[in-house]
């Protein structure tokens, strides 16, 4: 009897232990929950680096990139997290600091993104310009710019994100304090009456413009491809802004405490690789950081293309972000 | 002292978990700053904004909940009334931001009833973004929750009463007054204590609905420091605000309820005089229908969504039906689990309040148990995170940790809807218990079970419906293998799928009710009793 | 001064069909009695208007207060419990009687106050029922009918909880009551004692019929049906009076 019961626990215990003996090392990625959905870009990404890493990749989904930002300080040294993969350039300073992250040693001579790429840390693996999208039908001439979007008809309505919650929100006050510098706080007191509301995320705006709401909303350069690949819908612009457009890129980074530094890195190296960039147009609806073999999908050339990227560095955005928003805050609860 | 050991058991768990999660972020904190807490004059105004919607949204859902309630309760038997029943524990469940568009589809700019004034070649009106959108979000969603809190007053009328109204020539108003108020006013500051706090730690709704940033509450300040700033510091220090606000004001409400005992004698139903008049069978009608189509048009929209969306492609997904299944795991075992910790601490509670006359401590343990509400998943979770991320591995602990956060936060319901029947049982019951010797299991399973069975049915159907909607918790933790169905909603969302995400919304809506509806019948007994 | 006149009074409840026949002279104490369920509570219930019957007539003096509501019944009421509202003191419960939403003139409340002193409760007009004793919240009950002044008094065991002696008393204030008033009263007991010690008359109910009415002691002897014989042996040999 004794017998049994020490062979049942010791099966038991080789039964649990079984699958860390296993060969195929793990790589564990840390990113946002859209970009693991079914329908995103994630699961081919799984499925083209497992048939050529010879490992298991798995994803740890979060809600977006500052929840993976924060996931990673409550952590710290702790972290399972390989891979971080879908911060954008505003966290990257804070992420700096945590002193997590381990230098890349990824080749990106080849890239194509707007602006020279300079940091050791984080890779970018997509870029978007934010822009007002707006629904044809229903407005007939979009402002040709900020400033007219800024002087316009208080009547013709725009929806936007909380920049303290919210990407694409943040983006917005980071797009004026360029345009308009110190200026900036009077042309948001003008801009007020003509905001609709300010939501939580992009989710609840987007849905509201959806539902038709308000005639624009602040989204992406490429959101009408959406709508246009996957809904065969052309209602859908951007407006074309002269001063040019805020520009979003998105990093990936690995994790200096990594048992899988190796795997880790040659991960990065895929994420700069057509196997993974040709997944980005269409699922996540980004541009590529590399020139496709096959180009991009025809609904691409239909886009804007701003003629001026505009950027803060990561350091001028952590230095003057939580100013910069109590300006915002001030301006627009008056 | 056997007999205090419930509740002592059940606070002191809870007193665990809040005070170690709270605790850990303190302790995680680097420096913390009370001065300029203070001396924030934005953080002021949020204080001050989030009192005054909170109050203002509790006065009207309240005000607005007992001429419905009181309708439900006049007219016991037409066509739908169950119906409307169930129907009014559906918004507790949609997920905000679901709840929202349901509500942009009636009165927003392009909104039905917009779209009514224009065919009518009226001017159509923008008044949805700002203090009122705010408010008839809030009203959409506690006007149901207080009407069901408020309808069982009506059932704890003695038969008695009835016929000795009737005999004095009672009219409808003198009998709300003289009978129907008193006995409210017992319940109404624990419900409007517990529709106050929902409202001020309204976060999505709040934001959305507000129009701008001068709309906020100090939950959006939380959410900002937690997650934005990485100040664990001040997350807790203003979730520790909100909790001393809102549990100062609930404790206040508690002193201002007088209880009064009735016990129910059983009998024959007997009608209250005032059916009959024309004028009140108007005024009820108008209250049910006012009540019910303003719960019903927003849900409505949501459901035509969801009908209209691609319903073929997401219902043969079999991620939907995984995070579906997961989902009622999850709002079971959060039930359960939420039914057992209020139990025992309304056990209590009654021990002290009725055979040791220490109504202060028992005031005190169910106070305890309601305000924990307010302090948010998102700090009770991150705090469990902090806790446990060096000791464990919390993603395999994921689902664990969503179905505790989302057990403490239906705490406050299970109290509310159970503590009267708990009490009167013990009112009615103790001595001929104390007599028989019938104590233990055998008093729960022949005394307390078939007295209180109803009211636990719906405390669990309630925390149930609570936890399937939960988008807090999940969102902290979740990995990709622990999808629920809001996530999965949320998901679809953030990858313009809003079309898809209705479908996903109408198949959580659908859960929901039957949720209810087999919790309600299964364990309340409806039908049977 | 009133007299009842029930005729052919039908009502069914679930599968008990009840039909009473019964006439009460005016100014005096009938008292009515019989098993329980036997549709003693029933019968006070369809006079006082609670219960609609099927068919059949309640006649008050002559006339016919079969489609009348309670209240306007020239007919008061006593339960056994729950005669008082429990957050109401016990003037204010006996106000109710004079106007039913209290709005009361000074005249009224002396009229409460004296109601009160005679029912031997002065000085307790501001205890809530629960502060009260069982005799002294009927007799607030009391205290109301009073002030009611219908001439019609229906008591459906209100002095069923009381002890033997505090029961006497009780039913010596009713009788005081209606010889002062000339009231007509109806007592549902279930102690035949207190019917020989107060009404002149007793009725006996029996599955939901009058079977016998007649004077009290001629009628406790037993003679009169079986079914009596039966229910008052079950009496002595069970349950203690």
């Amino acid at each position: 009897m004794r017998h049994t019961l020490a062979l049942t626990v010791g099966l038991l215990c080789a039964g649990l232990a079984a699958p860390a003996w296993g060969q195929t090392p793990t790589l564990t990625v840390y990113t946002y929950s859209s970009f693991t959905a079914e329908w995103g870009p994630g699961p081919a990404i799984e499925k083209a680096f497992e048939a050529e890493c010879d490992c298991q990749l798995d994803y740890v989904s979060l809600e977006d990139g500052v929840t993976l930002l924060s996931r990673l300080q409550l952590e710290g040294v702790n972290t399972k997290a390989d891979v971080v993969l879908g911060l954008d350039m505003n966290l990257m300073a804070e992420a700096t600091a945590t002193d997590l992250f381990a230098p890349h040693e990824a080749g990106l001579s080849h890239l194509t993104l707007p602006v020279e790429w300079t940091d050791d840390l984080f890779i970018p693996f997509d870029y978007g310009y934010f822009a007002f999208v707006y629904d044809k039908t229903r407005l007939a001439e979009p402002p040709e710019s900020l400033d007219e979007l800024v002087n316009g008809d208080a009547e013709e309505k725009i929806l936007i994100q909380d920049p303290r919650t919210s990407t694409p929100g943040l983006g917005l006050l980071l797009w004026m304090k360029k345009v308009y510098g110190d200026e900036a706080d009077a042309a948001w007191r003008k801009l007020q009456p003509r905001i609709l509301t300010v939501s939580k995320g992009w989710s609840e705006s987007y849905g509201l413009f959806m539902e038709g709401e308000a005639p624009m909303v602040l989204s992406y350069t490429t959101s009408p491809a959406y709508h246009q690949i996957a809904e065969e819908d052309d209602r859908f612009a951007a407006a074309s802004f002269t001063e040019g457009h805020y520009l979003q890129i998105e990093v990936a980074g690995r994790v200096a405490t990594s048992d899988n530094a190796e795997l880790a890195q040659k991960f990065l190296d895929f994420v700069v690789s057509p196997g993974f960039q040709s997944t980005i147009p269409t699922g996540n609806w980004m541009y590529p950081v590399i020139a496709l073999e096959d180009g991009l999908p025809p609904a691409f050339d239909t886009l804007v293309k701003p003629e001026e990227a505009l950027l803060f560095t990561p350091e001028e955005v952590a230095a003057n972000r939580k100013r910069w928003i109590d300006e915002w805050l001030a301006a627009m609860s008056q | 002292m056997t007999r205090l050991l419930p509740g002592g058991v059940a606070l002191a768990i809870l007193a665990l978990l809040v005070g170690g999660a709270l605790g850990a972020l303190l302790w995680t904190a680097p420096a913390i700053d009370l001065g300029a807490l203070w001396a924030d004059a934005y953080l002021r105004h949020v204080i001050s904004f989030t009192i005054w919607q909170a109050s203002l949204s509790a006065a009207l859902s309240i005000g607005f909940a007992i001429p419905v309630a009181r309708a439900l309760a006049r007219r016991q038997a037409f066509p739908g009334r169950e119906a409307i029943l169930r129907l009014f524990g559906l918004p507790l469940v949609i997920p905000t931001i679901v709840a929202v568009f349901g509500i942009v589809a009636i009165y927003g700019q392009v909104g039905l009833l917009n779209r009514l004034t224009a065919a009518l070649g009226l001017p159509t009106q923008q008044y949805l973004y700002g203090l009122p959108g705010i408010l008839i979000a809030h009203v959409f969603f506690n006007l149901p929750l207080a009407v069901r809190l408020m309808l069982p007053v009506w059932q704890a009328i003695p038969g008695e009463l009835w016929r000795l109204s009737a005999q004095l020539g009672m009219r409808s108003g003198q009998i709300f007054r003289l009978i129907e108020w008193p006995l409210l006013r017992q319940v109404l500051p624990g419900v409007a204590g517990l529709v106050f706090m929902l409202c001020f730690t309204s976060f999505a709704v709040v934001l959305t609905l507000g129009g701008g940033p001068a709309s906020t509450t100090v939950e959006v300040a939380i959410y900002q420091a937690l997650r934005f700033e990485f100040d664990l510091g001040r997350a807790v220090l203003l979730a520790l605000v909100q909790l001393l606000l809102c549990g100062a004001l609930i404790a206040l409400g508690q002193s201002l309820a007088r209880p009064v005992t009735l016990a129910p004698t059983p009998q024959r139903p007997h009608d209250r005089p005032d059916l009959a008049p024309l004028g009140g069978r108007i005024a009820d009608a108008i209250a049910i229908a006012a009540g019910t189509t303003l719960v019903l048009l927003p849900i409505l929209a949501v459901l035509y969504a969801g009908v209209t969306g691609p319903i073929g492609v997401v219902l043969g997904d079999p991620r939907l039906w995984d995070a579906a299944l997961r989902s009622l795991g999850v709002a079971l075992a959060a039930g359960v689990l939420s039914l057992a910790f209020g139990w025992a601490m309304l056990l209590t509670s009654r021990e002290l309040r009725l055979r040791r006359y220490r109504p202060r401590a028992a005031d005190a343990i169910e106070v305890s148990g309601s305000a924990v509400l307010v302090v948010t998943p998102l700090v009770l979770g991150t705090g469990f995170f902090v806790l446990l991320s060096p000791i464990a591995d919390v993603f395999a602990l994921a689902l664990v940790l969503v179905v505790i956060v989302n057990a403490i936060m239906g705490l406050p319901y299970v109290i509310r809807v159970l503590g009267p029947p708990v009490m009167r049982v013990a009112e009615q019951h103790d001595r001929l218990c104390a007599s028989l010797g019938i104590s233990g299991w055998n008093r729960f399973r022949l005394v307390e079970w078939p007295a209180v069975r109803r009211s636990a049915g719906l405390a669990l159907a309630l925390c149930a419906a609570l936890a399937t909607g939960d988008l807090g918790a999940i969102a902290l933790f979740g990995t990709q293998d622990t999808t629920t169905l809001p996530l999965l909603m949320y998901q679809r969302m953030a990858s313009y799928q809003m079309e898809q995400a209705a479908v996903t919304a109408l198949v959580l809506v659908g859960l929901c009710l039957l949720l209810f509806v087999i919790i309600e019948r299964g364990v309340g007994g409806r039908g049977r009793a | 001064m009133a007299e009842l006149d029930i005729e052919n009074l039908t009502f069914r409840y679930e599968d008990m069909v009840m039909s009473f026949t019964l006439r009460v002279e005016s100014g005096e104490m009938l008292a009515i009695i019989g098993p329980s369920g036997a549709g003693k509570s029933t019968l006070l219930s369809l006079i006082a208007g609670f219960d609609r019957p099927e068919s059949g007539r309640v006649r008050i003096d002559g006339r016919d207060v079969t489609g009348l509501s309670p209240a306007a019944r020239p007919v008061t009421t006593l339960f056994q419990d729950h005669n008082l509202f429990a957050h109401l003191d016990a003037a204010a419960n006996v106000g109710l009687g004079i106007h039913p939403g209290l709005r009361l003139t000074a005249a009224d409340r002396e009229r409460v106050y004296h109601a009160l002193k005679q029912v031997g409760l002065d000085g307790l007009e501001r205890r809530l029922p629960g502060q009260l004793s069982g005799g002294e919240r009927q007799r607030v009950a009391l205290a109301r009918s009073l002030v009611r002044n219908r001439p019609i008094l229906l008591l459906d065991e209100p002095f069923a909880a009381l002890g033997p002696a505090l029961r006497r008393e009780m039913l010596d204030l009713v009788d005081e009551m209606r010889k002062a008033r000339g009231l007509t009263v109806l007592l549902v007991s279930h102690h035949p004692e207190d019917a020989r010690y107060a009404a002149a008359r007793t009725a006996f109910v029996h599955a939901g019929k009058i079977l016998a009415v007649d004077e009290t002691s001629r009628l406790l002897a037993g003679e009169s049906a079986p079914e009596l014989r039966a229910y008052l042996g079950e009496l002595e040999s069970g349950e203690a009076p």
